[in-house]
């Protein structure tokens, strides 16, 4: 198998909620998204429902990486923390754990000083769940307790039966 | 790596399409988003230069259904296949679960082909992956040119494992689902050992 595969099971999904939720209120933000590295959407809050989350999350991995590519050029191990600025909103960007990634979007009602403050907090909660969640997908994985050890060939082709 | 979602019960994987500059990675999206109906796909997002070729990456987010009541989500990738942009090309094989190798069949690109293959290799190495051990499928595009490489010859410098392999032009979408069909399957499968 690749690079350990991401199991989120119900229970840390919640946790990982809550902690974006009070993110949101904490620090007046008007979107919140934790995105992994490789791209795929994890937990989402604020009131920008509606909007291309799964773009979003595509692209912030892309950007992260490039910027990681970039301070490996420079000599950093990587810019764990981005702000991007905007006419009305803003992006405050920041790593969690090893393969998270923190989005706070935020306008005038915040600034970046009050993001800054709470994303420092909620982030080391969140890393720490993550770090939960990996321990658990691998002991999952040694137990060979994923679901899909039961999926068929049938199952697969029914797929694309159409 | 796939993200299994047990909250919103769904399976997401990444899927790259790599290959020698103008092969037609980005074309081969383009269909699959062209010929898909709305509700199962997102927004493709292609960041290109002004002349369309592929500066960082295609985007196309895709559902295929449900397996065993999971929603089963496919976020395909392109790489920018120029030369010059490797680290680009390094980044987006980052979480990688299936690859398709989409090659050039002019003659004159067998070169070519042959080189971004090398370079696949390297780079997958490069974030802990053997090509041998992920879903991997070979798409010969462009079968329709007259300066069309003779088949055999393509299998036998770009795919010495006998990985499954489809005949495709692009532009018309011959091929292009089959193959798409060919990595996800591959996927999901190795999904299934892993459980097992």
């Amino acid at each position: 198998m690749l690079e350990s595969q991401l199991v989120m099971r119900e229970d840390d999904f919640t946790r990982i909620q809550t902690v974006i939720e009070r993110l949101t209120r904490d620090a007046n933000a008007k979107g919140i998204y934790i995105v992994d590295k490789a791209g795929q959407l994890i937990a989402e809050a604020g009131e920008m429902q509606g909007i291309d989350s799964t773009s979003l999350a595509s692209l912030t991995a892309g950007c992260i990486a490039a910027t990681g590519g970039l301070a490996k050029i420079v000599g950093e191990e990587e810019f764990p923390i981005h702000f991007h600025q905007g006419q009305r909103d803003n992006l405050h960007i920041t790593l969690v754990g090893e393969r998270m990634i923190l989005v706070v979007v935020f306008d005038e009602r915040s600034s970046l000083g009050l993001v800054r403050l709470r994303v420092k907090k909620a982030g080391a909660e969140l890393a720490r769940i993550f770090e939960d969640v990996k321990k658990k997908s691998e002991a999952d994985a040694a137990a060979s307790g994923s679901p899909f050890a039961e999926i068929t060939d049938d199952d697969i082709d029914n797929l694309f039966s159409d | 790596m796939s993200f299994i979602n047990y909250s919103s019960r769904e399976i997401n994987c990444k899927i790259v399409y790599y290959g020698p500059g103008l092969c037609g990675k980005t074309t081969n999206l383009q269909h699959i988003y062209n010929k898909t109906n709305p509700d199962v796909k997102g927004k493709m997002i292609s960041l290109a230069t002004e002349t369309e070729r592929t500066l960082f990456f295609d985007f196309l987010p895709l559902a295929l259904g449900e397996i065993r009541g999971f929603k089963t989500r496919f976020h395909l990738y392109t790489v920018p296949g120029q030369v010059f942009y490797d680290a680009s090309r390094k980044l987006i094989l980052k979480g990688v679960d299936g690859v398709v190798f989409v090659a050039d069949s002019q003659i004159e690109r067998m070169e070519a082909n042959v080189e971004s293959l090398d370079n696949l290799k390297v780079n997958l190495l490069e974030q802990g992956y053997e090509l041998e051990k992920i879903p991997y499928v070979v798409q010969y595009n462009k079968r329709d040119l007259p300066n069309a490489a003779p088949l055999e010859e393509m299998k036998r410098l770009l795919n010495a494992t006998n990985v499954p392999e489809f005949e495709a032009c692009a532009t018309t979408g011959k091929g292009v689902f089959e193959t798409l069909k060919a990595v996800a399957k591959g996927v999901l499968s190795d999904l299934k050992k892993m459980g097992s």
